[in-house]
């Protein structure tokens, strides 16, 4: 911030601007330590009513156990490995359907009516059912149907959520794809570029831009959904947690698998969060306001 | 405040962006009811000045006064110095979802505490003035670019600033609706605002200034009347500026 010495050291800031920066180097150190302070105070309020709490010590034996903790920590990493995966390939599926309903639903003409409306149709069924619910319709209802063979819990588990994300996602999309100006899809086809040209070229990229934090909003949500999984058998962490769970009576391991959740999310958010400043110091030009 | 102080004093204002000064020791009074314009090539600091004066640029050095006040004191509330200053933009910037009406009332209702019968009051006469009073329902985009930008200025005046700032207010209308603007602004000078003004248009700066400065490089190269600056200029660089624009 010491823009002053910036032109070689060769000028130097009168008294009254000395006077300021010193004032705000005041008025920052005491912001700092204000906010110190009163995180202080608030984790110890928060310790205190918690140890205070009758049923305290119980809690603390079947909830947070350091010795159950440790030990099942390989059991439920093994588990988050599963999660992980099912995560990865679920992306690349959200990804591709979710684009494809986005630009069904942008198409413009009649012949493509009845795509429109079945892309509409889609993310309206898939948004409004709970994903637990389509766990089992998928889970246990498709393999049913005998045309797959057995195929691992983890699959259907991934087919789920990519059923079930791509909706939220397509949605998203359509609103960055109607978020870009008119004028570009005119500039572009006067360019000579065709119908689907602009679309890949021009359009898609600044739609994208627009919503990624949104988009990297769903990747943080799916990323603890993927966890619902354990409910069709697969053995990811909470599944391990659970077995753990069922053979100890402690429940130590489900909050080391919270734990990890929150670790696997971590990166993505702070992610997010770097992404969306940075995006809003451009649209401010240099302001203070 | 007493009689003769100005409304505007700037002394030695400094910015620098990253190692390039955009505003190198700007000295500047605007008296009150007076017009000074300011003109000089983009880049000059004309802008840069204008926004450190509405505190939305901070100075690297310098203070500005504003009738008597060190507005550019850490200790003072920069809100409220902006509720005293009046500022119109190039691009008119209503706010789009807001009717003709909300937008000039809106500063008087949340900024000033008037109540709804009292802000549309003097709305509704601001907007008589420029000439828009029927228009007070509408929503900005229905209007032209000129109308829009009578509006803006209608918004600035809604709070009776004692100062009036004004960013190349005429750059972005097409050259039938620059008119229009001007002889608005023509007519606030003749109601006695005061008014620091940044433009392009130099038959306009010839017209309604009271005083004409020249900035280069952020430097105050040269003041004086319309007809000192534009028919004498003392310096070599206001020389060149002017014949450039031809």
């Amino acid at each position: 911030m010491d823009r002053i010495t910036a032109g070689e050291g060769q000028r130097q800031p009168s008294a009254v601007e000395q006077g300021r920066v010193r004032y705000r180097r005041t008025q920052n150190r005491r912001s700092v330590l204000i906010s110190v302070g009163s995180t202080l105070v608030f984790a110890v309020l928060v310790w205190l009513a918690l140890t205070a709490s009758p049923g305290w010590e119980q809690v603390r034996a079947s909830f947070f156990d350091p010795q159950v903790a440790w030990e099942s920590l390989p059991t439920v990493l093994v588990g988050l490995w599963t999660n992980i995966q099912v995560l990865a390939i679920a992306v690349v599926g959200v990804a591709v359907l979710g684009s494809l309903l986005a630009i069904a639903r942008t198409l413009r003409g009649p012949l493509f009516t009845p795509v429109r409306i079945l892309a509409g149709a889609y993310t309206d069924i898939f948004r409004g059912v709970p994903l637990l619910l389509v766990l089992y319709l998928v889970g246990f209802g498709i393999p049913g149907l005998d045309i797959f063979g057995r195929m691992p819990a983890q699959f259907w588990g991934a087919i789920a959520l990519v059923l079930c994300y791509s909706a939220y996602v397509a949605e998203v999309l359509r609103a960055g794809i109607e978020a870009v100006h008119p004028s570009q899809r005119l500039a572009a086809r006067s360019l000579g570029l065709g119908y689907a040209k602009t679309l890949r070229l021009v359009v898609m990229p600044q739609a994208v831009r627009k919503v990624t934090p949104a988009l990297m909003n769903d990747f943080v949500s799916m990323q603890k959904d993927v966890g619902l999984i354990s409910v069709l058998g697969a053995v990811d962490a909470i599944r391990s947690a659970q077995i753990l769970v069922a053979s100890s009576y402690n429940f130590t391991p489900y909050v080391v698998a919270g734990v990890l959740f929150i670790l696997l999310s971590l990166p993505m958010i702070r992610l997010t969060d770097w992404y969306s400043a940075r995006a809003r110091r451009r649209e401010q030009i240099g302001g203070t306001v | 405040m007493t009689a003769n102080e100005p409304v505007l004093r700037v002394e030695g204002v400094v910015k620098w962006y990253g190692e390039q000064p955009v505003l190198d020791g700007i000295d500047l009074d605007v008296a009150r009811h007076e017009v000074v314009v300011l003109i000089g090539a983009s880049g000059s600091g004309k802008s840069t000045l204008l926004k450190t004066v509405n505190l939305l640029e901070r100075v690297d050095d310098g203070q500005i006064f504003l009738a008597g006040d060190d507005i550019t004191d850490p200790r003072v509330n920069a809100d409220r110095v902006r509720a005293r200053i009046g500022v119109v933009f190039q691009h008119y910037n209503l706010f789009p979802h807001m009717s003709v009406l909300d937008n000039v009332t809106l500063a008087g209702r949340h900024v000033l505490g008037w109540s709804r019968p009292r802000a549309e009051a003097r709305g509704r006469e601001l907007l008589e003035r420029i000439g828009l009073g029927d228009r007070a329902a509408e929503y900005p985009d229905r209007l032209s670019g000129g109308q829009q930008q009578r509006v803006a200025i209608a918004r600035a005046l809604a709070t009776e600033p004692e100062l009036l700032l004004l960013d190349e207010i005429t750059s972005a209308l097409d050259p039938q609706l620059v008119g229009e603007v001007l002889d608005l602004v023509g007519e606030l000078k003749a109601a006695g605002s005061t008014i620091l003004m940044a433009t392009h248009e130099m038959s306009f700066a010839r017209r309604v200034a009271d005083r004409v400065v020249f900035l280069q490089n952020g430097r105050l190269v040269e003041q004086g009347t319309p007809e000192q600056i534009f028919d004498a200029p003392q310096h070599e660089e206001t020389r060149r500026f002017l014949a450039r624009l031809g």
